[in-house]
């Protein structure tokens, strides 16, 4: 310690800051401090006019109120509002019924039943949302694995009656494709369904036949 | 004077203060809304104007609710008297030559009386309420008000000195021979308006309430009318010292042209604007502030202004 060369600062003098006070409190300690009076009297006075014209003087800006019912604040495209079911390209629902939404959904407020159509393809026999509850946390959006469940910009769905905020799937469905124009769940996976078999899905290769001998 | 004009006066009077007590829940709304880039209530009525019905409808109709935990008697009738304290006061203030309710010759002093009795009212709406925040409010109300009585007080000795009279009316008159007496007792002008400021318990000298601090203050534990209560009280407050100040500093009804009442009415509604503004623009002092400020500034000022007044007065008399 003694050899070692000073690498610490002497202390910097500490600063003294004026009390945390307005210009109107100042008065109060007007004997207190080291400055002339009167100079200092006039300029707690001034200031407080000061104060009293800019306040006036926001009676002539613009305002930031939006009025709502007749003007309406923009919402981003990718704003978490009411929810919809998408179709993919070919009009047909989206929805696989794989219940992820669902158990993703942190307030329980989404309920459905799966059931299959001749062709093998899945689809929820009903769906159901109950807005009452949803605190349109996205959580659905993100666990779904065909983009059919989606958040829209939309937030004007107040009722009178509660019972009235529970969506049914016929109020759910939308006819286009959401957020995502071109994707299309069943061409891409690599599922047979009726009339898609094996290997026939985009970038998917024909299936291998692992009993053959060729390399 | 005819008793049927008494009447009219007191009733013209009674109905006008109200209206403007009940017309300042919309004006205070939508002028402090206008400084602040807001709009206000602008749905109900035109420009809002209904909002004051709204209101008022809304607030009878809450539940009229007195904690079990509360001084019932004290805590029902504490709201009373801030109103009628306020209520009172007007009595001696003549709104036009002649138009008064009671033309005694101690009118100044009556409304002194008055407002030191209103302290009542927050005190034990406080003390009653047996609830942390509105005790300490009360405190504070106590405080703070019997502080600024004193040099309320004194602020108008000069204006006393000057007119000699407690009479509101004679000093309107005394303005009429002379000049406003905003002129020669400008000091005692500024320190009444501080004082006024605190004895309607307005911002900036709103510690009573605080509601960062103490909730709502003395009347945390008042719903319903009760609230109302304290609420139109604090308008009708304002209403009397923007009032006084008209009267005692600015020649109350005096003016060319238009009739005495619209000048009146006039010249009071720039002092409303003024509180309202204020509103908008200072923050709350600290509590020992409040205090530094009453006693440390305002009181040797008025002392000050008096001495200075009263010197003059005698020099010129004799």
């Amino acid at each position: 310690m003694t050899d070692r060369p000073q690498t610490l600062r002497p202390p910097a003098p500490v600063e003294t800051h004026p009390p945390l006070t307005t210009d109107v409190v100042q008065v109060g300690g007007l004997a207190r401090r080291g400055q002339p009076l009167i100079p200092r009297i006039g300029r707690t006075v001034w200031s407080t006019l000061v104060g009293i014209g800019i306040v006036i003087s926001h009676a002539w800006r613009s305002r930031d109120t939006v009025q709502y019912p007749e003007e309406m604040t923009y919402l981003p495209p990718r704003y978490r509002g009411r929810i919809v079911l998408t179709r993919d390209p070919e009009g047909e629902e989206r929805c696989v019924a794989c219940y992820l939404c669902s158990a993703a959904c942190p307030v329980d407020c989404i309920a459905l039943q799966a059931t299959q159509d001749e062709n093998g393809r899945r689809y929820p026999e009903w769906f159901r949302i109950n807005f009452s509850r949803c605190i349109f946390c996205g959580f659905c959006e993100d666990a779904c694995p065909t983009y059919a469940i989606q958040l829209t910009p939309d937030v004007e769905m107040s009722e009178y009656e509660r019972h009235n905020m529970v969506y049914e799937k016929e109020d759910l469905l939308i006819s286009g494709p959401g957020k995502y124009h071109t994707h299309d769940f069943y061409r891409v996976a690599g599922l047979a369904i009726g009339g898609k078999g094996k290997g026939e899905a985009e970038n998917e290769a024909p299936p291998t036949d692992v009993r053959g001998l060729l390399p | 004077m005819a008793w049927y004009w008494q009447l009219l006066v007191t009733l013209g009077v009674l109905v006008v203060v109200l209206t403007i007590a009940a017309g300042l829940i919309w004006y205070e709304r939508r002028l402090l809304s206008l400084v602040q880039d807001r709009y206000g209530p602008n749905r109900v009525g035109p420009a809002g104007l209904l909002q004051v019905l709204a209101d008022t409808f809304k607030i009878l109709f809450k539940e009229d609710w007195v904690p079990p935990f509360s001084d019932r008697r004290v805590f029902v009738v504490a709201p009373s008297l801030v109103l009628v304290t306020a209520l009172l006061s007007f009595m001696v203030v003549p709104v036009a030559e002649g138009w008064v309710v009671a033309d005694i010759n101690i009118g100044l002093l009556f409304i002194l009386a008055m407002s030191s009795l209103a302290v009542y009212s927050v005190v034990l709406a406080g003390w009653s309420s047996r609830s942390k925040y509105s005790l300490v409010g009360g405190l504070r109300a106590a405080a703070q008000m019997v502080s600024y009585e004193v040099f309320m007080g004194l602020s108008l000795i000069g204006v006393i000195t000057l007119a000699g009279s407690f009479d509101l009316s004679e000093i309107v008159a005394a303005q009429e021979r002379s000049i406003y007496y905003v002129f020669p007792q400008f000091i005692g002008f500024v320190v009444f308006l501080v004082a006024g400021f605190a004895e309607t318990r307005r911002i900036p000298f709103d510690l009573v309430e605080a509601e960062s601090e103490l909730v709502a203050g003395y009347h945390t534990e008042y719903s319903g009318m009760k609230f109302g209560l304290f609420l139109v009280g604090e308008y009708v407050a304002i209403t009397l010292v923007s009032a006084l100040i008209v009267t005692l500093f600015f020649g109350g009804w005096l003016g060319p042209w238009l009739p005495d009442v619209v000048w009146f009415l006039l010249k009071t509604l720039v002092f409303i604007t003024l509180f309202i503004i204020v509103r908008g623009t200072f923050p709350r002092p600290r509590y020992d502030q409040l205090m530094a400020l009453g006693w440390k500034v305002m009181l040797p000022l008025s002392l000050l202004n008096l001495l200075v007044t009263g010197a003059i007065v005698v020099a010129r008399a004799g």
